[in-house]
């Protein structure tokens, strides 16, 4: 501190600011705009910062260490750039809830508005993608606005910020105030608390029915690990049957014996079907994505609906609910528990043996089944043997985006919440290994492994130089197809299967290019050899990456084609190369 | 809720709206700071919301809040999403939809004015007709020359659109409107 008790610099107060929001760690890359921020991170030991290669890789990273812990992710950025880069991971941010704090360097406040070098309309920009951002233009401001920016990203429905800083006001000297004395806006009180009469009604509904379903999402995740332990415990009492969005994966347990896996265009056939049918839906933290009905019109239609959303506008968005409960999925989920077990006596389990048995019958389909071989890996089965190979560790998994990602989910087993990081809302390519990176920095002990797509990985590479610089052994584990395979996929079934630019012809050695950065690499082609491969990458105590060669034309099934209904699936034994070409009929083509 | 979706052939479902379009009066109590009309109207393009009329001023000085009355139009359904999705910005304190809470109180609409000036210019009997219409109109006349009036009008939209629309043959320059400003009748706020 300079001069008097609680004078400083603007600089100064981010920097304890930030301590003083429990942040330990930063990523970010220094500009012209910040510099008199990172030098105050060098004059300082409590916060580490990690230096990544492009502002893009810095928000993921936030992203990803932000998701496995609970804690609000941080990133540092110049102005102009800077902050440009920095939309992409901030956008990706607000459609997964996840929070977020971006502080970025700005132009001195005189030179605002006059195309100055490096000069952007930081607000402007990123007010769209934000839950909410602020220019700070008076140093006394900026403790206050720092604190409630940290609010405002973990409360209600999470969310990423941003905290524009003109460089003068990084120099300005003013005062600091602590969180605790800051007052908090009066207009943002996010309600936390679900309407017990709603509740009441949700139990009343789920006691009478016969063929229910629970169908969760990242809300369970992100109110906590309490949503999930409360997750569990009504799916105990209640022998509901639980199906997950990509984005809640591991709330409940993959090996649960309730579980129906994901569901949605590439989930399963027993989940969909499940939904279909239903006579009561439990929604709870999730949001009925397009990716998730299908056919809105033929989504569930003899369903009574249940929803319990922390965000108002969730509700009655995209489908019309029967019960909307408002509130933090993990108190209303600890009151249902709470009623429930005090109206369990009134309820006959037995109800519902038919609907588990149709259930049954619909997971004979074995909807995830593929054709093994023994020449070439089949990607399926890559994640297979990752996932035996590493589910007695402490393992965490992110992925890119594509078919390597909807295998991920469909075959690997997630027992615990914070354990799956993926992009799912956005659906950025390059979000995987920046984020495996901030994962490791919050569990250097543990396995990270990037699942990925030899193009969804390149789109992000030079952070190898970060993780290498940082000693952090992520994995990043590329199933390799040479092609951009979901792309591919639609180009399929949608565009006579003229392939156009969905295929690299000039792949790099992924092998050499580890070690370019000073990782390390593993090529595997034979089945027969990735076990040892596999152990070889967990075993080695630096940044790998697994070049998987995969069969090139495998496709992601089963899957929901566009215009039909949960129902209507195509399965991968239906999925004979006529079926993929005629699966959405000529007239549906024709509205594109 | 929509009753008729078409495949789109693409990874995305298209829904045809049945629902009837409706014309609704909004109030957003606000904090005045830098940035938060630009959030609002962001919100209405960004996710296609139309806006028929805005109107926005401080209306509590000491607690920094404004008052932004919007005028948008949409299917009883966006109308809910618009509420909804204003609410959740952070320096929006109440949203009420005065179309809603007027037909709660068992009237047709809530109170709505607007202001306008009108600038008029002709002479001879084209000059005494406006004049005389301006009368009948209780729009008052705040600048004058020998050829040329500007009228100051209050009232429903309604009754502008005409005093625009009858002046138009008598010499009509220009025309500037405020917007709606609304509130409820009854002894209640917002």
């Amino acid at each position: 501190m300079s001069g008097t008790e609680n004078q400083m610099t603007g600089a100064e107060i981010v920097l304890q600011a930030l301590k003083d929001n429990g942040v330990e760690h930063i990523f970010g890359y220094p500009g012209g705009a910040v510099l008199p921020i990172y030098d105050e991170i060098f004059q300082q030991e409590e916060i580490q910062h990690i230096l990544v290669r492009h502002e893009q890789g810095a928000g993921h990273m936030a992203e990803g260490y932000a998701r496995s812990t609970g804690k609000v992710g941080v990133m540092l950025v110049t102005s102009g750039p800077g902050a440009t880069n920095a939309v992409t991971p901030l956008q990706d941010a607000l459609m997964d809830s996840i929070p977020l704090v971006c502080i970025s360097g700005q132009v001195p406040t005189p030179l605002i508005g006059s195309d100055a070098f490096q000069e952007c309309d930081t607000v402007g920009i990123t007010r769209p993608c934000t839950k909410h951002n602020w220019l700070v233009k008076d140093v006394n401001d900026l403790a206050r606005i720092i604190h409630e920016a940290f609010r405002v990203a973990q409360s209600g429905r999470p969310g990423p910020v941003v905290v524009d800083i003109p460089k003068d006001v990084q120099f300005a000297t003013g005062t600091y105030t602590p969180p605790s004395a800051v007052p908090t806006q009066k207009s943002y009180q996010p309600k936390t608390q679900g309407d017990l009469k709603k509740i009441e009604e949700a139990i009343a509904l789920m006691k009478s029915a016969r063929q229910p379903i629970i169908y969760s999402g990242g809300g369970v995740i992100n109110s906590g690990p309490q949503a999930s332990h409360f997750l569990r415990e009504l799916v105990d009492l209640t022998g509901f049957p639980i199906t997950s969005t990509l984005m809640g994966l591991g709330a409940y347990p993959a090996s649960g014996k309730n579980w129906l896996g994901m569901l949605g265009m590439h989930g399963t056939y027993e989940a969909n079907m499940a939904m279909h049918d239903c006579d009561v839906m439990i929604c709870i933290g999730a949001r009925f994505d397009d990716r998730i009905t299908g056919r809105l019109n033929a989504f569930s239609p003899n369903s009574k609906k249940i929803h319990i959303d922390i965000d108002p506008s969730s509700i009655n968005k995209n489908v019309r609910v029967d019960v909307p409960i408002l509130g933090d999925v993990g108190n209303v989920l600890e009151d249902m528990v709470r009623l429930w077990r005090a109206a369990a006596k009134t309820v006959d389990k037995a109800r519902l043996n038919d609907w588990w048995g149709a259930i049954a019958k619909w997971r004979a389909r074995n909807s995830l089944a593929y054709t093994p071989n023994d020449d070439v890996i089949m990607p399926q089965y890559a994640i297979q043997r990752l996932y035996e190979l590493s589910k007695d560790r402490d393992t965490y998994i992110t992925t890119e985006v594509g078919q390597h990602q909807m295998w991920a989910a469909q075959f690997f087993g997630f027992e615990q919440p914070n354990r799956w990081m993926t992009s799912g809302g956005l659906g950025t390519m390059g979000y995987g290994f920046p984020a495996a990176i901030g994962v490791q920095v919050a569990h250097p002990e543990s396995l990270v492994i990037d699942i990925a797509g030899d193009a969804s990985i390149q789109m992000c590479i030079q952070e190898m130089s970060c993780a290498v610089q940082y000693g952090l052994p992520v994995k990043i584990f590329i199933l390799n197809n040479q092609y951009m395979g979901m792309v591919r996929q639609w180009q399929q079934l949608l565009h006579g299967n003229r392939l156009s630019h969905s295929y690299t012809e000039a792949m790099p050695d992924f092998v050499k290019l580890a070690e370019a950065y000073g990782g390390v690499g593993i090529r595997c082609e034979k089945p027969g050899e990735l076990d040892d491969a596999i152990r070889r990458m967990i075993d080695t105590p630096a940044p790998v990456i697994f070049d998987c060669r995969v069969a090139n034309l495998a496709n992601c099934f089963p899957m929901i084609p566009s215009g039909k209904a949960h129902n209507e699936m195509l399965l991968p034994d239906e999925a004979t190369d006529e079926a993929v070409a005629n699966a959405i009929d000529a007239k549906g083509r024709q509205l594109v | 809720m929509s009753a008729h979706l078409q495949p789109t052939g693409s990874a995305y479902f298209i829904a045809k709206e049945t629902q009837l379009a409706e014309t609704h009066t909004l109030s957003v109590l606000v904090d005045n700071e830098p940035g938060v009309l630009a959030r609002v109207i962001g919100l209405f393009s960004g996710r296609g919301y139309n806006i028929e009329s805005l109107t926005v001023s401080e209306t509590e000085h000491e607690a920094h809040l404004s008052r932004i009355t919007i005028v948008t139009r949409g299917t009883p359904h966006v109308l809910e999403q618009i509420k909804n999705q204003l609410e959740r910005l952070v320096p929006v304190h109440r949203v009420v939809d005065l179309t809603v809470r007027a037909a709660g109180l068992g009237h047709d609409r809530p109170v709505e004015r607007e202001l306008a000036l009108v600038k008029v210019h002709g002479s001879g009997e084209h000059r005494v007709e406006a004049l005389r219409l301006a009368d009948a109109f209780r729009a008052s006349v705040i600048d004058a020359n020998i050829d040329h009036f500007v009228f100051e009008i209050t009232g429903k939209p309604s009754k502008i659109e005409q005093f625009i629309a009858i002046m138009k043959p008598l010499g009509l320059i220009e025309v500037c409107r405020t917007g709606i400003a609304a509130m409820n009748r009854g002894p209640q706020g917002m």
